[in-house]
């Protein structure tokens, strides 16, 4: 299903196409339009048509308690639920002044590595696919598979999870939990190489991606970029690491970066970026910490007026929530900063001079979920 | 929980341009300036050139319709040298145009653009300011909080399909 | 008699085997192809840790006649301002080109449905790149701006990996000395080993230029589901589609026809005329018997009783192949041997020659395309010259100055491999040069560089 419909426009004498691609297209990863505009083969510039997944997510908000909208977020990047829900959760936890319990937070912070695993499995299993190699999808599959059934049975979802809650967690880890994740941790070490073995050192996929889509550290900042494409354009910096969240500042993990800013090197972060998520599982459940997984937090929440921003660094990016709270029980304002809005932007950028065959590379490692990008 | 501050960024702020910050608060730990929108082009660059606030990390707004300055734009700022967020909120009356930071951080070029879709605030110096969420023909700024929902759900439904709507 | 019904019954007299193969091709050869497809479903799923169609029959194995049931029962849809006789006519042509050039392939001493052409080779190769034309007047006769370019894409990929093959075919024949598919093999015969043995870097450059020729992966942007450009295909849905498809899959098989029949040896088992190795005769009959034992094997593990029964059958038609194939080394029937076994040897190394087309297909990602002609033509072909000429002075080395043959083999065999080496790191360097630059620039182009 493709829709070319082509029209000439003639602009300042030269002849410029317009190739139209999506919002039906095998590629595009979700309802996206992308108008190219084409010289022959090169993309001289490309014009973003968003807006086919737009739900009202903020305005909804107004109308719903800080409770019942947890579920909302979820359904934004579904493919990473849970650390939309991380995010928000924490985000009124602040709002409240009250912090999730020491067990809450390990556990969070178990759920939220698991979760950008199997994000960046999709990632790198649909990228491959628009590259032209069919398998590594499924053997991506495969082990996301593993990854949705140890939330199932920690929340009963495995996309759209709301798997904690305002205040720590409702779910206390189930029995075998730490045996799942560290079956399942020692299990991927072995499977990350099968990868690298089919992508890495191919010369065909270097080919289609060395220096294809490159961003510099400069261009990546002033454009919001944010996430992997910021860290394989050379800014060792991971919010993580810069203002911890969660557990986060227990464990012990790098900060994979690249050197040029293109695709190969996007690639290269997100497979290093498991193998780090895949340590801070193992280091995790070696100790968590007994005691309470909810906070002190009443039934119905009211937080005092005024506002708070809390971002976390999502499979995609940095994640942001800007609530503000008059005093009542519904939020006055929830507005959420989108990490595949703002790194869609780039992808004019990181298009012109490239060929057409190129722009599908591009836009898939950029690693964006339209239900994000619209809200 | 909203308390004025004082700290030498604040002061440092001030100093250069003196009545456009109209007030400093920390709630919750997290410091806001609220700026005058006639001031906020110089604001932001001296926020990125000098402060070394090189990320716009978001940039909205909030309807407050009972003010008389009813939105409140607000730019979060990111350093990356000093690991600081700073929030600027900046009044705007309705109908008010502020000057575009496109210039200053190419990113604010979608956000604004959604700022525009979604409550009707157009950015002067903007290279594309057409709406971005809602198709071209939308009606009407929905983040606004006299833009009722049901009542557009139930015009819709009457002018497309000719039923009442069962909200 | 009449002297026309005369005529006539002379001719069919004279002519009966060919026009019955011919027969036999146009019906049987569509459903092999149909069966290679479901062949590669299993193994695309096997190799992605799935299983495959398994619904449509036991083991999915009637997936090809629910396909062609549906794809024949399906709309007739034509572009609006298509050129309704080429539209009609391209995946014709593409289909008669393929099955044309089956005609000339020899599955054995006797099998040969064409008579034996004394160009035999150069007809195969010839007749099969007439499927060209249907894919241009396929993209032509869409009306589609885009499909027309990736019909020229797609010829112009044809075009230069078909140089590269015919140069490689070259090398094989100053080895064979003749076109004549069934001397071909006699020269193998004689040689005593397979020619692939002998030019190594020939074989490995047919394989790499016939999988650019089927327009299969690493090969097939111009079919690419996830590129932009459509590829000449888009128009056709239904049967004129699967006409298309089966064109491809024939082809397939005709390349490997010719790759085995010029390189490894047509209807040879390994080691022809070496008499200790006699016992490799005992090959086809163990390894269809082995099969069957599999079959029995499995056939107490299966979930559902018609699967046991299934799984019985096959192994007792495996028994029963076994048996057809022991029959030979019987003394008074050897005079089967060589067809029968030919046959079997034949098969086994067509498929071979698919499996390994099937597994690069999804091990691979896929060519750029103007990376694509780079390599046709900077690499490739060059080295296909290179390895024509290599192997005429190791002729002339072996004729007129007394070289052992393998010698001078060997050692032209490793000059050319040194060329090789030469040409891939020139790439290489020509890449790092290009990369090391400013990325692509913003200037515009007016050339398409690679539009054929």
């Amino acid at each position: 299903m493709r829709d070319d419909a082509a029209q000439k426009e003639t602009l300042l004498g030269a002849d410029e196409l317009v190739l139209n691609m999506g919002p039906q297209h095998p590629s595009t990863h979700g309802v996206l339009r992308v108008k190219l505009k084409l010289d022959g083969e090169r993309v001289r510039g490309t014009e973003c048509v968003i807006g086919y997944l737009h739900r009202g997510v903020e305005k909804i908000a107004e109308n719903r308690t800080y409770q019942q909208f947890a579920p909302y977020v979820d359904r934004m990047d579904y493919v990473a639920a849970v650390s939309n829900g991380l995010g928000y959760c924490e985000a009124v936890e602040k709002l409240l002044n009250v912090e999730a319990p020491p067990r809450a937070k390990v556990i969070r912070t178990i759920m939220t590595e698991l979760q950008r695993i199997a994000s960046h499995l999709i990632w790198l299993g649909t990228h491959a696919l628009d590259i032209g190699a069919l398998t590594p999808l499924f053997y991506c599959l495969r082990e996301r598979e593993e990854i949705l059934k140890i939330f199932e049975k920690y929340c009963g979802a495995r996309l759209t999870t709301h798997a904690f809650r305002i205040g720590g967690l409702q779910y206390e880890a189930y029995d075998s939990f730490e045996k799942d994740v560290e079956r399942f941790c020692k299990d991927f070490e072995r499977r990350i190489q099968e990868y690298v073995d089919l992508l890495t050192g191919n010369s065909i996929w270097i080919g289609r991606t060395r220096n294809v889509g490159v961003l510099s550290a400069e261009d990546c900042i002033a454009l919001g970029a944010s996430g992997p494409v910021l860290r394989a354009s050379g800014v060792k910096w991971d919010l993580r690491k810069a203002q911890p969240y969660a557990a986060y500042d227990l464990y012990k993990f790098e900060i994979p970066v690249g050197t040029n800013g293109d695709t190969y090197d996007r690639y290269m972060v997100r497979m290093e970026e498991m193998r780090q998520s895949r340590l801070i599982c193992l280091q995790a459940i070696e100790n968590i910490p007994a005691g309470p997984i909810l906070g002190k937090v009443g039934k119905v929440l009211k937080p005092p007026a005024g506002e708070i921003y809390h971002s976390i660094e999502a499979p995609k990016g940095i994640l942001g929530y800007y609530i503000v709270s008059d005093g009542t029980t519904q939020p006055y304002r929830v507005r959420i900063r989108p990490p595949s809005f703002i790194n869609l932007q780039a992808l004019d950028k990181m298009a012109r001079g490239h060929l057409v065959a190129d722009v599908v590379a591009i836009i898939g490692t950029l690693d964006i979920v339209l239900g994000e990008v619209d809200r | 929980m909203q308390i004025p501050l004082d700290n030498d960024l604040t002061k440092r702020y001030r100093e250069q341009f003196g009545a456009a910050i109209l007030d400093a608060v920390e709630d919750r730990k997290q410091p806001y300036l609220i700026i005058a929108a006639t001031q906020l082009e110089e604001i932001a660059r001296y926020s990125r050139d000098v402060e070394k606030f090189d990320l716009l990390e978001d940039y909205t707004a909030v309807d407050w319709p009972r003010r008389e300055k009813r939105f409140d734009l607000v730019a979060i700022l990111y350093s990356f040298p000093h690991n600081l967020r700073l929030r600027l909120k900046i009044p705007l009356a309705d109908g008010e145009t502020p000057a575009s930071l496109v210039e200053i951080w190419p990113t604010a070029n979608w956000l604004e653009r959604e700022i525009f879709d979604m409550f009707g605030i157009s950015f002067s110096g903007h290279p594309d300011m057409k709406r971005i969420l809602l198709p071209e023909e939308w009606q009407g700024h929905p983040l606004r909080k006299d833009y009722d929902i049901l009542q557009q759900d139930t015009a819709w439904v009457r002018e497309n399909l000719g039923i009442e709507s069962g909200q | 008699m009449n002297p026309a019904l005369h005529d006539v019954l002379a001719f069919l007299q004279a002519w009966w085997v060919e026009l019955v193969s011919g027969v036999v091709i146009v019906g049987v050869v569509p459903l092999v192809a149909g069966y290679l497809v479901l062949m590669e479903r299993k193994l695309m799923a096997d190799m992605q840790a799935r299983l495959g169609p398994m619904r449509v029959g036991p083991h999915g194995l009637l997936q090809p006649i629910a396909d062609a049931v549906k794809l024949l029962i399906k709309e007739d849809i034509i572009p609006d301002n298509a050129d309704k006789m080429v539209f009609w006519m391209a995946p014709v042509v593409s289909m008669t080109a393929a099955l044309t050039a089956m005609g000339g392939i020899a599955f054995g001493p006797s099998f040969l449905v064409a008579r034996d052409i004394n160009v035999g080779l150069l007809f195969v190769i010839g007749v099969s790149s007439l499927g060209l034309l249907g894919i241009v007047l396929g993209g032509w006769a869409s009306n589609s701006h885009y499909s027309i370019m990736g019909a020229l894409r797609s010829t112009a990929q044809l075009v230069s990996y078909e140089t590269a093959a015919g140069l490689a075919l070259v090398s094989g024949l100053l080895l064979a000395g003749t076109l004549r598919i069934r001397d071909i093999v006699y020269a193998q015969e004689q040689s005593g080993v397979w020619f692939v043995f002998l030019v190594p870097v020939a074989f490995f450059i047919y394989v790499v230029a016939s999988i650019a020729e089927t327009n299969r992966a690493p090969f097939d942007l111009p079919e690419a589901e996830s590129e932009l450009v459509a590829g000449y295909m888009t128009e056709y849905s239904g049967f004129r589609w699967a006409l298309y498809f089966l064109g491809e899959y024939a082809n397939m098989i005709v390349v490997g026809a010719v790759a085995t029949t010029l390189f490894l040896g047509g209807w040879l088992r390994p080691f022809p005329n070496v008499h200790w190795m006699n016992w490799l005769d005992a090959l086809p009959a163990l390894f269809t018997a082995a099969v069957g034992a599999y079959c029995v094997f499995r056939a107490g593990k299966q979930p559902a009783r018609v699967q046991v029964w299934f799984m019985w059958a096959v192994a007792l038609a495996c028994f029963v192949v076994a048996l057809i194939l022991a029959a030979p080394l019987y003394g008074p029937l050897s005079f089967l041997k060589l067809g029968l076994h030919g046959a079997f040897w034949f098969l086994l190394k067509i498929s071979a020659y698919i499996y390994l087309f099937m597994w690069l297909r999804f091990t691979l990602p896929r060519y750029r395309f103007d990376q694509l002609m780079h390599l046709g033509w900077y690499i490739l072909i060059p080295l296909a010259i290179v390895n024509v000429l290599a192997a005429g002075v190791a002729m002339i080395l072996e004729m007129e100055y007394g070289w052992n043959r393998w010698l001078a083999l060997v050692v032209t065999t490793l000059f050319t491999l040194g060329v090789a080496l030469f040409l891939l790191r020139l790439n290489d360097k020509r890449e790092a040069e290009a990369s090391s630059a400013a990325p692509p620039s913003e200037e515009p182009s007016t050339e398409d560089s690679y539009a054929g």
